[in-house]
C-alpha cells in the first residue's frame, strides 16, 4: 500500500466522515431555516410527477442493497444459508433494476430542472455543484456493476470492498483490500467521499429529517407559545420569566 | 373537560364592500417578499365566484380537509399516515403557481429608456416566477364584482351544488363578497397532515402557526388545508400562513386586517371550548349537524363550572373576563347571527360570518317592494331560494334553516330600529317573532352597527408581556446605543442574533396609539420602521441628525 492508497483509504474516508457529521450539526444549528427539500413542484408538477417518485424510491432501494452488502459480512449471509450465488443474482438483478430507476429518474428531474424555466431560475451554483456530484457517483456505481457482471464474470466485493468499508468504522482502517479494487469502484467510492463532505452544505439535508416520526405522533400538535419565544434557544440569563 | 382558549373572529358580510383594504395591508404587512408574490394570507372574493386559488371549495377534487371513514371515524380526506407519506415525493394533490395565478410585475424601466418615437411607451407586465415578458390571464381576484361572470361562476363549486338544474340567471343574479383568512380551526387538517410536525396550534390561545424552523417543506399542509389558507413560499421552500397577527394580539391589539377595515365589520374576541370533545364533534355522521355540534363543543364563560375548570387548566382570571366579554360568543350565541364557513369540512373553523341579508334586500327593493319592512322581509327569507341556498352551501351544510334564522333576525333588527328610529314606535311584535327580546334586539343593533373599538376587539394580553417589554429594551448589547460601538450586530445593520419576533416594537407602536404625548420615540431606538408609524411627530430618527456645525 502506498502513501496515495493510504490517503484515499485510511485518510480521506475519515474526513469525509468529519466533515458530514460536524456539517450537519453546524447547519443545524446555524441554519434550521435553510433545512428544507426546497421543492419546485408549484412551478413544474408533470415531469415531477413521474421524475421524482422513481428517483427517490429508486435510490431507496439503493440505498439498502449499499447496507446490504457493504455493512452485513459474508459470513452472516453464508450462516443462513444463501450462497453466493444466491445473493449476487439478487443484488445484480435488484442493484441494476432500482440503479435503471435512479438514474432514468435522475435524467428526468435533471432535464426537468434545465428546460423548464421558473425551476432552472431556481437553481442555484450549489444545486448544480450538487446534481453533477450525485449524478457522477450514481452513474459510476450503475457502470461498476453493469461493467463487472457483463465484461468480467461478476466481482464478488464483498471479499474486498465491504470490510475496508466496515474497518473504517472500527476504526481500526484497512486500506489493503480495497487499493486491489477495480477501477470503477475505486472511482465510485472517491465520488461518494467527495459527495459526503458536501452533503451538509446542500439541499440534500433534506434526507436526515425525513418524517418517519409522522407515522406515530397524535395528528394535533399543541405547542405553548412559552416553549420557545423566538427562532433560537434564548440566551443565558434571557431565559422567559414564569408566568405571574 | 380540558378548557382551553381560542382567539376568534366574525366578520359582518353585510358591511364588506369589497374594497381589499383588508388585503392590501396584510400584504403590507406579511407577504411583500420575494417567494409570497402570490400570496395573501387575507383575500376577498366576490360569491359567486371560484375563489382563490381557483375552486378551492371543490374537495372532491383538492381532498382537503377530513371525512369519515366506514368505521365512522374521522380521517385526512388526502389519505392517511403511509399514503401521505408515500406521495411526498411528489405530491399528487397541490395546487400549482396556476391556480393561484402567476405574479407579475412591469417591465417600468421601458417607460424612461425607451427612445423618442411616435407611439407612447408601453411598461410590458413581466412574471415574477420566470422574469420572462407574460400576458396576465388570472389573479387572486379576477372576477372581482361578478367579472366575467356568465363564463366564470358556473365553476363555483358552491353554486354548481346549489343549481345543478337552476341555470343561472343574470339578470336576477345576486353579489356578495367575502373576505377570508386562516380559520385557526379547532380540529385543523393542515397541522394533522404536516409529517414533520412543523405545525401546532397555539395552546394558549388557538393560534396555528408554522415553525419555519422545522418546516421541511413536505407540502402536504398545502394540500390538507381546505380553505387553501397554507402557502408555499417557493424562494425559502416553506410553508407560510395567516399568523393572526400574533404579535399584535399579544399586546393587546387588533390584527392588521381587523384594524384597517373602513367597514368596521370584523369582531375579535376569546371562545372557551373543550378540546376533549372536538373530535367527537368532529365526527358527526351528518354534515349538516356539524354546525350545532361545533356549538356544542364551546363553553360558557359565564357557567361557574366551566370557570372552575378554566381556572384549573391554568387560564388567567383577565382571560377568563375576556371570554364573558367576548363579542364572538355574543353573535354565536346571544345573538346567533353567526355561522362557520364550511363547516363539511369538518375542521371547526373559528372565524365566522354573519350571512348578508343585502342580496334578500335587493331583490326585494328591484320587485318595487319596500326592502326594510318585517313581513316583506320575512317572507323574502323565506321564498328565496337560490341566495338562501347559497349561503347554507357556504354556511352550514346545505342546511337553509341555521342561515333563515340569522336572516330572520338581522331582518327583524333592520325593521324595528327603523321603526323606532323614524317614528319612535316600538313594533315589539318583530322582536318576538324571531325569539329575541327588545332590549336584545337593541344590544344587537349596538354591537353590529355602533360598536366601539374597544367592544368590537376583546383581546387579553399574552402573558409573558413584561418578559417581551425587556426582550426588546435588551434586544442588542449594552454597548448597542446609537452611535455606540455596538450599533447593528458584529457586520452591520441587522446581523448577529435575529431579534424577537417584537421587532416591530409592537409595545412602543401600542404605548404611541395609546398616548397623546407626541414625542415618545425614544424607546424605537433610533430607528423608525414607516409601516408602524402612526404619523404622531416625527420620531427620532425619521430623518438623519444634523451635523454638529461647532
Amino acid at each position: 500500500m502506498n502513501a496515495l492508497d493510504v490517503t484515499l483509504w485510511v485518510v480521506a474516508p475519515y474526513v469525509a466522515l468529519t466533515i458530514f457529521v460536524l456539517g450537519h450539526v453546524w447547519r443545524y444549528r446555524y441554519d434550521k431555516f435553510g433545512w428544507t427539500t426546497r421543492s419546485s413542484q408549484m412551478y413544474e408538477s408533470r415531469l415531477l410527477r413521474i421524475g421524482s417518485p422513481l428517483f427517490h424510491f429508486g435510490i431507496l432501494v439503493v440505498a439498502l442493497g449499499h447496507v446490504g452488502g457493504l455493512v452485513i459480512p459474508k459470513s452472516w449471509t453464508e450462516a443462513v444459508g444463501v450462497s453466493e450465488h444466491a445473493y449476487h443474482l439478487t443484488a445484480v438483478v435488484f442493484g441494476t433494476v432500482a440503479g435503471i430507476c435512479t438514474v432514468g429518474g435522475l435524467a428526468i428531474l435533471v432535464y426537468r430542472r434545465r428546460t423548464v424555466g421558473p425551476v432552472f431560475t431556481a437553481t442555484t451554483r450549489n444545486d448544480k455543484l450538487m446534481y453533477a456530484l450525485l449524478a457522477l457517483t450514481i452513474v459510476l456505481g450503475l457502470a461498476a456493476t453493469v461493467v463487472a457482471n457483463i465484461v468480467g464474470g461478476g466481482y464478488d466485493y464483498r471479499t474486498t470492498i465491504s470490510p475496508w468499508f466496515r474497518s473504517v468504522f472500527y476504526l481500526q482502517p484497512d486500506g489493503e483490500p480495497m487499493a486491489g479494487a477495480p477501477i470503477l469502484f475505486k472511482l465510485h467510492a472517491l465520488s461518494a467521499l467527495v459527495l459526503f463532505s458536501v452533503w451538509p452544505f446542500t439541499r440534500l439535508v433534506h434526507m436526515l429529517t425525513a418524517p418517519v416520526g409522522y407515522l406515530t405522533r397524535p395528528y394535533i400538535v399543541y405547542r405553548s407559545r412559552d416553549d420557545q419565544a423566538g427562532s433560537r434557544p434564548p440566551r443565558r440569563g434571557w431565559e422567559p420569566a414564569g408566568r405571574p | 373537560m380540558r378548557v382551553m382558549a381560542q382567539l376568534a373572529m366574525v366578520m359582518n358580510l353585510d358591511k364588506c364592500i369589497g374594497c381589499h383594504t383588508c388585503s392590501v395591508t396584510c400584504k403590507q404587512a406579511w407577504t411583500n417578499r420575494a417567494g409570497t408574490e402570490y400570496v395573501w394570507f387575507n383575500n376577498v372574493e366576490t360569491r359567486p365566484g371560484q375563489g382563490y386559488p381557483r375552486t378551492y371549495e371543490d374537495q372532491d377534487k383538492w381532498k382537503g380537509g377530513w371525512e369519515l371513514n366506514r368505521r365512522g371515524r374521522l380521517q385526512l380526506k388526502a389519505g392517511g399516515r403511509l399514503k401521505k407519506l408515500l406521495t411526498i415525493f411528489a405530491n399528487p394533490l397541490m395546487p400549482s403557481i396556476g391556480d393561484y395565478y402567476e405574479p407579475w410585475t412591469y417591465d417600468y424601466d421601458r417607460l424612461f429608456s425607451a427612445p423618442v418615437t411616435e407611439d407612447t411607451p408601453v411598461a410590458r407586465p413581466r412574471s415574477l416566477i420566470t422574469g420572462e415578458p407574460t400576458k396576465i390571464k388570472w389573479s387572486a381576484n379576477w372576477d372581482d364584482d361578478l367579472a366575467g361572470a356568465p363564463e366564470l361562476a358556473p365553476a363555483d363549486p358552491v353554486l354548481r351544488k346549489v343549481s345543478d338544474q337552476v341555470k343561472l340567471e343574470f339578470e336576477r343574479t345576486f353579489m356578495f363578497y367575502l373576505p377570508r383568512i386562516c380559520e385557526h380551526c379547532l380540529n385543523p387538517s393542515c397541522v394533522a397532515s404536516c409529517p414533520s410536525g412543523a405545525m401546532y396550534k397555539r395552546s394558549e390561545d388557538g393560534i396555528v402557526l408554522v415553525d419555519q424552523d422545522r418546516c421541511r417543506g413536505w407540502r402536504m399542509c398545502v394540500t390538507g388545508c381546505p380553505y387553501k389558507k397554507v402557502y408555499f413560499n417557493h424562494r425559502t421552500g416553506k410553508a407560510e400562513k395567516c399568523t393572526f397577527c400574533y404579535p399584535r394580539v399579544e399586546v393587546g391589539i387588533p390584527t392588521v386586517c381587523s384594524e384597517t377595515c373602513v367597514g368596521r365589520l370584523r369582531y375579535i374576541g376569546l371562545i372557551l371550548y373543550d378540546a376533549d370533545r372536538v373530535a367527537e364533534a368532529a365526527s358527526v355522521r351528518d354534515e349538516k349537524a356539524l354546525y350545532e355540534a361545533q356549538k356544542s363543543v364551546m363553553l360558557d364563560p359565564h357557567d361557574p363550572q366551566v370557570i372552575a375548570a378554566a381556572r384549573a387548566a391554568g387560564i388567567p382570571e383577565d382571560w377568563l373576563e375576556a371570554a364573558r366579554r367576548s363579542p364572538i360568543h355574543k353573535l354565536i350565541f346571544d345573538f346567533g347571527v353567526a355561522l362557520p364557513l364550511h363547516p363539511e369540512y369538518r375542521t371547526m373553523p373559528m372565524v365566522w360570518y354573519i350571512p348578508p341579508l343585502s342580496p334578500v334586500v335587493d331583490v326585494l327593493r328591484e320587485t318595487g317592494h319596500d326592502g326594510e319592512r318585517a313581513g316583506n322581509l320575512f317572507g323574502a327569507i323565506e321564498t328565496l331560494r337560490i341566495p338562501i341556498g347559497y349561503l347554507a352551501e357556504l354556511f352550514t351544510a346545505g342546511d337553509p334553516e341555521p342561515v333563515r334564522a340569522a336572516l330572520r333576525r338581522l331582518a327583524a333588527m333592520r325593521s324595528f330600529m327603523r321603526g323606532i328610529n323614524l317614528g319612535g314606535e316600538r313594533d315589539e311584535s318583530i322582536p318576538a317573532a324571531v325569539g329575541l327580546k327588545p332590549e336584545e334586539i337593541e344590544e344587537m343593533y349596538r354591537l353590529l352597527a355602533i360598536a366601539p373599538y374597544a367592544e368590537r376587539y376583546v383581546i387579553p394580553n399574552a402573558h409573558a408581556e413584561e418578559g417581551a417589554r425587556l426582550e426588546e429594551l435588551a434586544t442588542g448589547c449594552s454597548l448597542d446605543y446609537e452611535g455606540g460601538p455596538g450599533m447593528g450586530g458584529p457586520f452591520g445593520e441587522a446581523s448577529g442574533l435575529p431579534a424577537p419576533v417584537a421587532v416591530e416594537n409592537f409595545h412602543a407602536l401600542k404605548e404611541r396609539q395609546a398616548t397623546d404625548d407626541l414625542d415618545r420615540a425614544s424607546e424605537l431606538r433610533g430607528r423608525v420602521n414607516l409601516l408602524n408609524w402612526d404619523g404622531k411627530g416625527a420620531p427620532d430618527g425619521l430623518f438623519p441628525k444634523r451635523k454638529d456645525k461647532s
